[in-house]
């Protein structure tokens, strides 16, 4: 589904993203982690032209997506506030959405009944724009928003933090059951080792830009990286000795 | 202190994403105040003498005491429209060890040094030496005629100050004190009771007692301490939510249903005028401008069709100019979005397009009773509203494509004064330009209908090249969307 090939993203000399080849199947759970600075961002942000690659292409669905709009009608996403409209009320967000996707008011309806229980009574019917609710809630309302209408490729940017641990929970197994049919393409990325080895069939290590690991979840995976990353602090310091 | 703040707003200007276009803006308003000032100094210097070979059985001091007043109302009028008051980013400051104060202070000492309160001394101080020398007043009452003169200049300047934030806050509170000066104003016209007289009266008496010139040195000082205050009490991060967390309106416009592919683009940008703080006042503004044609067109001041295009162009475009200028700006907080949604460039850019329209052709109906100027005023105004809707616009949407500083829909009221000032008005100059010189050379060379027809050609031949247009420019801004997105991103001044 997703296809980068000889990717590089350079900010003043510094490479911050260089991927030889990534290939990402359709249905495929894909976690990305990675520390601070590992180019998880940047690359959600070249798979969305947001920015500009230096060198190489994302592939969409065979759409190059820096020279065709073509993706953006099967492509959803929620990278970070910027994504929300902060004078609209929940609802009012919701139906743009929809009217963007070509979902009318009902079927909107009819979809965030699915929700209830994550929104856990705190987004539908306030009144209150979405300014207004905590860093939380407009969370909630991003990821739920880039749902509608039955997106092929999802795509959620630390989809886990800021959240309270009840719906972190409401939310793995709302992702669980998104890739359940193998027909949605979904990326994450996360600093949460846990939640990602739960929800993601496969991980990508990320490390200053370039994929060090790609691992095949299993059991083994939670301390395969744990290890990975806490080895990491030991080399570090090491080095600093 | 003053030195960190100082420095701070010299990194936020040179580090901006528009610092092109602030020092494009800055050196043509450098090129303003200079013809300003040279214009206030030759009035300053030839006040005395002409006056005195004009009316020469009066003094000329008393005369010009007469008009103080309407020209500190008139001084104050223009400060509200062009002066820039001095904002401060206070969000990072307020958990640092800054004390509330020494910021208020800062912003406050800042707006002293506003070119807007250096014009007058261009005419008080030449003035002044005349009197000293050529009238019969002593050195040191016309010493402290002058003092005072500058105290009221800077009693003014926090005037305006103190009304642009309850201008922001709440429109109703400035009610009152509208109408006082409109009932003042009318009592002085038909002439029951001059105010501007018995002021001037009381600059006399200043002018015999020199020593009176601590009471409006006291005026200042009060109006600093009033503003201190208020501003202080604005200091918090919620000062805006504070008082109104009320219920979210929630206004459907559905009418704009019948406008298909475009209609949830509508929808938004109608909401966003709607609940947003500063392109709410653009509406506000429009309506009020839309009384310019009153000062103009009784008066055969303005003999010339032109100055009439001008007016036309002015009044049907005002909204146009104000919230034109900055698309896409006013989408800058989640352009991300609007860039990796199901949305294509033109039609996002059609839909802003439609609804500036809308603006032309609605100030336009609004503005059919000037009518009772003449036929020829109508026709301009329409002809004019053609040539913003077919020209104007898609020049517009282009520029906008050079737009990369974000504006901060729901910023607190202590700073949400981006773009009120003088620039902003500089920018719809060449828009209002341009046709004033094709009609101009059109009228003078062959006739007014040609005139006419020249503009409302244009429009038309804009119209139907409007799907092309956009297309081009929905290219232009695709090429500049990463720059846009990236400008977009910066926060603060």
């Amino acid at each position: 589904m997703i296809t980068a090939t000889n990717l590089s993203k350079v900010y003043g000399g510094t490479k911050v993203l260089n991927i030889d080849h990534l290939d990402i199947p359709t249905g495929e759970s894909f976690g990305l982690v990675g520390n601070n600075g590992a180019g998880k961002t940047t690359f959600f942000s070249l798979l969305l032209d947001l920015i500009q690659p230096t060198t190489g292409n994302i592939f969409n669905n065979e759409i190059t997506v820096s020279q065709s709009e073509d993706w953006k009608p099967f492509t959803a996403s929620f990278i970070d506030e910027s994504f929300l409209i902060g004078y609209l009320t929940p609802e009012e967000y919701f139906y743009f959405v929809g009217d963007l996707r070509g979902a009318n008011k009902a079927d909107i309806d009819a979809f965030l009944a699915n929700f209830e229980d994550f929104f856990h009574g705190e987004i539908i019917g306030r009144r209150k724009y979405l300014r207004d609710l905590s860093k939380g809630n407009q969370k909630k309302v991003g990821i739920v928003a880039a749902l509608i209408g039955n997106p092929k490729v999802v795509i959620l940017d630390e989809p886990f933090a800021n959240l309270d641990p009840t719906t972190q929970i409401r939310l793995k197994k709302i992702i669980k059951e998104l890739t359940e049919n193998r027909e949605t393409t979904v990326l994450i990325s996360s600093h949460d080792l846990i939640h990602v080895t739960e929800v993601c069939e496969r991980i990508v290590v990320l490390d200053k830009g370039i994929p060090v690991k790609d691992i095949k979840t299993s059991e083994a995976t939670l301390s395969e990286l744990e290890s990975y990353f806490s080895g990491e602090v030991g080399t570090a310091q090491a080095e600093e000795l | 202190m003053f030195k960190r703040f100082l420095w701070l707003e010299w990194k936020s200007f040179f580090r901006s994403a528009s610092v092109g276009k602030s020092i494009g803006l800055k050196v043509l308003l450098i090129f303003l105040a200079l013809y300003f000032s040279v214009a206030f100094l030759s009035l300053g210097i030839i006040l005395y003498p002409w006056l005195q070979e004009t009316f020469p059985d009066q003094d000329p001091l008393q005369m010009v005491n007469r008009f103080v007043l309407l020209w500190l109302v008139f001084e104050l009028g223009f400060r509200f429209m062009l002066q820039t008051l001095p904002v401060l980013d206070i969000k990072p400051l307020l958990n640092l060890p800054i004390p509330r104060r020494k910021a208020v202070n800062f912003v406050l000492l800042k707006s002293m040094y506003s070119f807007f309160n250096f014009l007058p001394l261009f005419i008080i101080i030449p003035f002044g030496i005349f009197c000293i020398y050529k009238g019969d007043y002593g050195t040191w009452n016309i010493l402290g005629w002058m003092v005072a003169m500058i105290a009221t200049t800077q009693c003014v300047n926090f005037l305006n100050f103190i009304i642009k934030k309850k201008f922001t806050d709440n429109l109703k509170a400035l009610i009152p004190a509208i109408l006082l000066v409109v009932v003042l104003g009318a009592l002085e016209y038909f002439e029951v009771f001059e105010i501007s007289f018995w002021f001037g009266k009381m600059m006399d008496f200043l002018v015999l007692n020199p020593y009176l010139a601590i009471v409006p040195i006291i005026l200042v000082i009060a109006f600093y301490k009033w503003n201190q205050l208020n501003l202080e009490g604005k200091f918090y991060l919620d000062a805006g939510l504070k008082e109104k967390q009320k219920d979210a309106d929630t206004k459907d416009f559905v009418w704009t249903k019948k406008f298909g592919a475009l209609a949830p683009f509508l929808q938004l940008d109608l909401k966003l005028i709607w609940r947003n703080k500063r392109p709410k006042t653009t509406i506000y503004m429009s309506l009020l401008l839309l009384c310019y044609g009153l000062f103009v067109y009784p008066s055969d001041m303005y003999e010339h069709m032109a100055i009439y295009v001008f007016v036309g162009i002015f009044m049907t475009g005002i909204f146009m100019i104000n919230f034109g200028q900055f698309v896409p700006s006013w989408d800058a907080s989640y352009y991300p979005m609007i860039m990796s949604q199901n949305i294509t460039l033109k039609d996002y850019l059609s839909s802003k397009a439609m609804l500036i329209s809308f603006s032309v052709i609605i100030l336009a109906i609004l503005s059919t009773p000037y009518i009772y100027f003449g036929w020829n005023i109508l026709l301009i105004n329409m002809v004019a509203a053609l040539y913003n809707i077919g020209v104007n616009v898609p020049i517009l949407l282009y520029s906008g494509s050079f737009n990369k500083k974000r504006i901060d829909l729901d910023k607190s009221p202590f700073m949400n004064y981006q773009g009120t000032g003088a620039a902003q008005w500089i920018v719809g100059l060449p828009l209002m330009f341009l046709p004033i010189l094709i009609f101009w050379l059109l009228d003078y060379f062959i006739g007014f209908e040609a005139g006419l027809i020249g503009l409302s050609g244009l429009g038309i031949l804009g119209l139907l090249l409007r799907s092309s247009l956009m297309k081009f420019i929905a290219g232009v801004y695709r090429k500049r969307k990463y720059a846009m997105i990236n400008g977009f991103k910066q926060t603060g001044e």
